[in-house]
Order: C-alpha cells, then structure tokens, then sequence
C-alpha cells in the first residue's frame, strides 16, 4: 500500500520534472520560454498519435521530442531572432499549442492508447516492499532522474555549463568575451522545447494512455513556477516536483475520504509554496544574487 | 614629433580612415592609428573624444562605417570580439565585463582555451595573481567585490590570454600606487616580450612614465601625435583640452566652523561573506572642510559609505550625527531631510536608474528632499520644475549630452558623474558625502568636480571625499584619514601629510588610531 502511493507520486511527479528540468536550462541561459504548456501539450498529442498509428510507444516519445524541439525552435526564432517580447511570445505559444494540439487530436479522442510497458527485472522487481518502486516502474521514471543528474552536473561541474551560466548572468560580458549568445540560447530553448515534448509524451503514453483535449491541466505552469520554486537548481526541482506530486495525490486522497478541504485550496499549494519561496530567497540579496539569471526575459541584440 | 612609422613589417596594426557615426554624431571621425611591434602606445582625450569608440572597433564590439585595419600588414575585418581574440587583441574594459554572480575563477576560465580543465582553475589563477602582484582569492563572488579587485580581475584575465596586443581601458583608476607600480612592471616586461599595449588614461605622469609615443584625440578627430616622455602634463593637458586646464584652486580653510557631520565609535558586522567589518570609527566633520579618506580598494570604505547614508542602519542612533541629531538609526531620506547629500561609488544602477531620464533620475533622488518643489498637490509630479532643475544642472556642471533629456545610460560616465554631483550640489547641502568622486572621469571634467566640491566647502558645508586617487585628496583635503581592514586612521592635517606617510598608513603598517603627534618624530 505505502509503496503504491510512492509510485503514484513519481508517476505525478515524473512529468513535472522533466518539463522544469528542461526549463531550468533555458533559464539558466537568460530565456525565459512561458510556453511550456503548449510544448507540452504538443508533445502529448504527438506522443499518442504516433504511438497509435506505428504500435511503437518509444517511436511515440522520439516524435513528442522532435516535435517539443521545433515548437521551441519557433520561440527561439521569434525571441532571439526577431527579438520579440520573450513574455508575450511564451504565452502565445501556449495558446498556439492548445488550440493546435485540440485541432490535431480531434480524432484520437475516446480512442485507447498504448501504455509503455513498465520495466520488470526478474527478482529484483519482486523484492517485497521496495521492489517496485526502484526496479519496476516506467523507464522515463528513470530518464527523468538521470536527466536531473546530467543537468546539474552540466551547469555546475562542466565548462559548457558554466558558459551557459554566464550568458544568463550578463550577456553583455559575454559577447565581449566572444562567447556566441544568440547560438547558445538557441540550444538552450531547443533542449527545453526536447524536455517539454516528453514531458508531454509522459502524459498521454503513461500516466493516463489516451488523448484528452488540454490534457496537461496546468502541469507546464507548475513546472515554471517549480523552477523558481528551486531557485534554478536541478536537484531542489527534483524535490520540488516530488513534493508537489505529493500535494496532488493527497489531495486525490483527501476527496476520496471527503476531507474536509477545499480541493481548490490543494491545487493552489504549488503556486502558494512558490510565492513564499519567492518572499524567502528575495530577503537575502546574495542569494538571489547567486541563483537568479541576472538577465532572465532581457532581450540581446548586440551593440553593432 | 610625429612618430608614424612608414608602413613597414614592424606594425602590428594600422588603422586608417576609421570613421563611427552614431545618428548624427560622428564619435570617430577618420581616424588614423599606427602601434609599432613591442610599444607600449598610449591614447589620449577627455572623454567623449572617441577613445572608447575607437577601442570598442579594435575590439570588434563595434562595426566601422568607413575605414580598414590592417593587423601584421594584412587587412582584417574585426567582426566579432571572438575574432579580435583569435587575432590575439585582448582588452580590459573600463565598464567592468565580469559576471556577478560567478566566482572570481570562473570568470578568468570563461576567457580561456576550452580545454583547461575547471577544477585547475582556482589553484591556477590564484598563482597567476600573486605572480603578477595583484593578488584576489579565485573562490570569492564577484558581486561581493570591491571595484579594485573586480579590475584585477579584469587585467589577469586579459593578461592570462597571452594576446600580442593588450588594450587597457583605464586600468590603474582603482588601484593602489603599489598596485600599479605592479602593473608597470608587469606591462614593461610584456613590452621586452615584444608586445604591444594601447594604454588609455587620464592619469598623464603614467602616460609619460610609461608610454613610447601616444595619440591625442579631440572630438572624435585625431588631433596629434606626440613622444610624451618630452612632453610635460600639462603640454598633453592642452593637447587633449585644446585649453589650459587648471588645477583647483583650494584656499586655505577659514576658521573650522561647528561640527556638522560626527561618526562615533560606529561598528558593524560584515554584511556579507566577503565584506568588510567597521571597527569603532570615530570621525568628525566640520563645516568649511574637506576630509578625504584613503586606503586601498575593499578595506571598508564602500560599507562606511553605506554605514554613513543609511543604506545600512547602525544599532546606536548616536553612531552617526548629523547637524548634531543623531541619525543613526534614519534611512536614507531621512538624513537627506536633515541636510545631507550621498553620492556612491557606482554611478550606473545606484547613483542613476540607467534606463531612466536624467529629470526622472533628479525626481528619484530629490522627491523627499524637495517634495515641495517637485511634487505638487495629491502627489501630482511637476515635470515642468523637475526640467527646469535638470536643465540648471546641466548647464552649472556642463553636462555633455546627445539629447535633450537623455537616460542615464547614454552619457559618457564623465558626463553622468557631473550630473549626479551636480544634483546633489543643486540643493546646498549642509553635509556632502560622495565615494570616489572622479573614478574614470576625465581631467576636465575631475577638475570640475573637484573644484565644486571645494567651493561647497568653503560655503560653509562639510565635506568627506572616499578616494583611491592620492592626487585627488591631495588636492582638495584639509586632512586626510586613512582606511585599513575595516579601521580609519586619525585625519592627518594637509600639512603634515606626505605621499610616503599615507602609504604606509594604506598598508596597514600603524593600523588603528595613530597619534599623529607621536608619528611626526
């Protein structure tokens, strides 16, 4: 029973991960991409229709991923390119993405999907109590962990990411060190828009296998706010997202034993627990100083 | 006079016709530029002249409208600063290029080869830095830095990119006579290397201790060429000027007025990680005087500065006494109401909003002050006065603009500096407190500031001037104090104090409260 619970949690969890890891990059590089949710609700609808249509799960995934990267590629263009309001092109592409993901899977709708199959090594997977929940869930349960891992070893212990980081910081400085900005946030984005697709694919192929119209439900929002929630770091986001799949499945579980709290109350704690993480890490000057990309949402166009 | 060499092998770069037009405003016009093999070249001008325009084209910040470089002989299109890099141009700029929020390693590792690896880095430029004599711990935040040590920062990481020609916007403006004694003999052994430098600096003994042979510019326009090691400062003064500029003028003060402005026995805990603690400061100001600060970048004046404008409060509310209230425990406004001005080290985003207009800027700074003047009935702003106030300032301090009403952002930091003083001068006030007046300011433009500075004293007000400039205190103190590790040295009457005196007191050799009598023997 309590292992249960803990693999519905990962199983909520998972999906907000992946999205606001991905989304941690593109910060971290001074972009920020509002259109999460649309890139994730693209990569649903991509995810289950392919999958349908060739019986393969994974062909579903590479295809939610592909699509997640040019839906971000078309922000990068906007934003980077042509300089348009990071903001405004972010929630546009939200909407851009709803609307197109209902239009595309009107036919699927109803219809029943393919569920990836969980992963089963034998004995290891039946070892009582925690069994399954280390060796016996969905792979990108454990692509989502180890993409936490590279990504903090990435920005934190690798050159690349440390440029990354500076970039974030001034981009200003780092065009006169001749790093090239536009080409690294372009990257950033795309492997933001990658995450954001299969975050997505997470959704319509495992936690619940069928198409719904707006099926991610806010979770693209949750993963934004996640991200400030952990101010900027891989691992606090991992916690950060395991705590608000706890919040989720609690609150299923307090409706089903009619609790009396308001469900409306619960589905509001993400976004409460981050406007008071928000209060607590801007007391303290440095370090807001250390964690906030400096030039987060600040247009670069080179001084010619 | 003319050291122009005749296009031979020995050029490392040659620059010809090089025009910049900014709208209407042409910042470079046609300017020619020769720096031989193994010279140590310097360019002169006050600012605005278009020496910063010139270097950011070499740099490849820039794109030339007109005009072609020619780098070992061969022409070059310098697009990007990453190809002025693998030409082998390096540049410290005087607008710091650090990252605030990375450590002081990981700043000097983003400008060098990809494959150093990360974890050497911190050993390496902490070495390097010793090795070089302007030593900075690799682990510690930019942000949390003085802007000394950010330029030490600046200069290694230039210096460790080994490039042929090193472009030195300003180097020396925040770093101690010793420092830049360092600096010298670092930059002469580059020389016996065979490397070339182009120095840009107000500072003209250096230039003339220092320099081969240098280029004076004047309204975007070169305007000649000169050995300066036969010229004296003030033959480059008029060349750069086009006029005579004059020292300012200090008369001896009259009778010490009453106490206006009184610091005592004021601690305080390092604010940050890598900040200085105040250690029982006792100070006072009188009106009539000008009290300078010394000491070497980072050892406390920037948190005294904070400590005595209220950005940080103190525990005691007699720590700091104002026109004798005790203004300890007041903020900013709070002091200013009670007749005092602050201006701070950095001029963009803390004594400006850089993308704010100058009259919004004077509201921003005076709307408690002057709230009668500037702000009418129910909160209404009155913009007509606020422009009128502006325009006075300008026109008082001959601020230098290309717009009417420009943002902060787009005045040369000379420009921009005479109007954050001159904002505070506008109001009279009793007590003046600015940190490094004239940092990166030019010489005309210094003077200028200088003498407003000294006028405001002799008014009757109290003045205290935090300088790393000895010059500059030696031209405007009646005494100088001396900070060190977080403690100030007793005031050294002008007369008693020599060059050789305050040094020693800068590093650290009678720390705390020396008794000036005793110290004389």
């Amino acid at each position: 029973m309590f292992e249960d619970i803990l693999i519905t949690i990962a199983t909520a969890a998972t999906p907000l991960l992946i999205a606001a890891v991905g989304e941690v990059v593109v910060e971290r590089s001074g972009v920020l991409n509002l259109g999460v949710e649309g890139m994730m609700v693209m990569g649903a609808v991509t995810g289950f229709g392919v999958a349908l249509t060739t019986g393969s799960p994974w062909l579903g995934v590479v295809a939610a991923i592909i699509v997640g990267m040019l839906f971000s590629l078309l922000f990068g263009f906007l934003t980077l390119t042509l300089v348009t309001n990071q903001v405004a092109t972010g929630l546009a592409l939200t909407l851009l993405g709803l609307g197109l993901s209902g239009m595309l899977g009107e036919g699927f709708v109803g219809l029943p999907g393919i569920k990836m199959s969980y992963l089963h090594i034998p004995y290891l997977t039946d070892v009582p109590y925690i069994g399954r929940l280390f060796f016996g869930q969905d792979p990108l349960f454990y692509v989502s962990i180890l993409l936490t891992a590279g990504v903090a070893w990435f920005l934190f212990r690798s050159r690349a990411g440390l440029t990354l980081r500076s970039i974030g910081d001034n981009h200003t400085s780092a065009h006169a060190l001749g790093i090239k900005v536009i080409g690294i946030r372009y990257l950033a984005v795309m492997f933001g828009g990658a995450c954001a697709g299969l975050a997505g694919a997470y959704l319509s192929l495992i936690y619940t296998p069928q198409w719904i119209e707006n099926m991610t439900a806010g979770r693209g929002w949750i993963a934004l706010a996640l991200v400030v929630f952990a101010s900027w770091r891989p691992w606090r986001v991992l916690a950060g997202a395991y705590l608000f799949g706890a919040v989720s499945i609690g609150q299923l579980h307090a409706q089903a034993l009619g609790v009396g709290v308001p469900s409306q109350l619960l589905s509001s704690l993400p976004y409460l627990a981050t406007v008071v993480v928000l209060v607590l890490i801007s007391r303290n000057r440095r370090l807001t100083m250390v964690n906030t990309p400096a030039s987060l949402g600040r247009p670069f166009v080179p001084d010619r | 006079m003319d050291t122009t060499p005749l296009a031979n092998g020995r050029n490392l770069l040659e620059v010809r016709g090089l025009t910049k037009v900014f709208g209407t405003l042409k910042a470079c016009d046609q300017v020619d530029l020769t720096i031989a093999k193994g010279e140590i070249h310097a360019l002169l001008g006050e600012n605005g002249a278009g020496k910063s325009t010139l270097v950011k084209m070499l740099f490849g910040s820039l794109e030339p409208n007109a005009g072609e470089i020619a780098w070992n002989g061969q022409p070059v299109r310098i697009t990007s600063p990453g190809v002025a890099k693998k030409l082998g141009i390096g540049m410290v700029f005087q607008h710091f290029s650090l990252f605030e929020a990375l450590t002081a390693a990981e700043n000097i590792a983003l400008s060098l080869a990809d494959d150093t690896p990360i974890s050497t880095i911190a050993a390496k430029a902490r070495a390097l830095s010793y090795s070089y004599g302007l030593p900075l711990d690799p682990d510690s935040l930019v942000g949390d830095l003085s802007v000394g040590e950010r330029q030490r920062i600046e200069i290694i990481r230039c210096l460790l990119q080994t490039p042929d020609l090193i472009i030195l916007d300003e180097p020396t403006s925040v770093l101690t006579p010793q420092e830049a004694d360092k600096l010298f003999e670092t930059l002469e052994r580059l020389r016996a290397e065979g490397k070339s430098i182009l120095y840009i600096s107000h500072r003209l003994d250096e230039v003339r201790r220092l320099c081969d042979s240098a280029t004076i510019m004047r309204h975007g326009k070169v305007v000649g060429h000169c050995n300066p090691r036969v010229e004296t400062p003030s033959s480059l003064a008029r060349m750069m000027v086009g006029t005579e500029v004059k020292n300012a003028e200090r008369t001896t003060a009259s009778v010490r007025g009453e106490e206006l402005l009184s610091i005592c026995g004021m601690s305080r805990k390092p604010a940050g990680p890598f900040s200085m603690p105040l250690k029982n400061i006792w100070l006072s100001v009188a009106g009539g005087e000008v009290i300078g600060i010394a000491g070497v970048a980072g050892n406390g004046q920037g948190e005294l500065f904070e400590a005595i404008s209220g950005e940080a409060l103190q525990e005691s509310a007699d720590a700091v006494r104002i026109r004798g209230k005790s203004a300890g425990r007041m903020g900013i406004s709070a002091r200013r109401l009670l007749g005092a001005a602050f201006v701070p080290e950095e001029r963009l985003g803390h004594g400006a909003a850089p993308r704010l207009r100058l009259s919004d800027n004077l509201l921003l700074s005076r709307h408690s002050t002057d709230g009668k003047a500037f702000v009418g009935t129910g909160g209404m702003v009155k913009s007509g006065a606020i422009q009128k106030a502006a325009q006075r300032i300008i026109e008082v301090m001959d601020v230098r603009k290309s717009a009417p009403d420009p943002e902060a952002a787009a005045l040369s930091g000379g420009n921009l500096q005479k109007f954050i003083i001159g904002r505070e001068l506008d109001r009279n006030p009793s007590v003046m407190v600015v940190n490094q007046p004239t940092w990166g300011v030019d010489a005309g433009a210094a003077a200028r500031i200088r003498q407003a500075l000294i006028e405001l004293a002799r008014n009757g007000s109290a003045v205290l001037v935090i300088s790393q400039d000895l010059d500059e205190l030696f031209e405007i103190s009646d005494a100088i104090a001396v900070m060190h590790n977080g403690e100030l040295s007793k005031p050294i009457p002008i007369a008693e104090a020599t060059l050789e005196r305050i040094g020693l007191l800068m590093g650290g050799a009678e720390p705390g409260h020396l008794d000036p009598a005793k110290e004389v023997a």
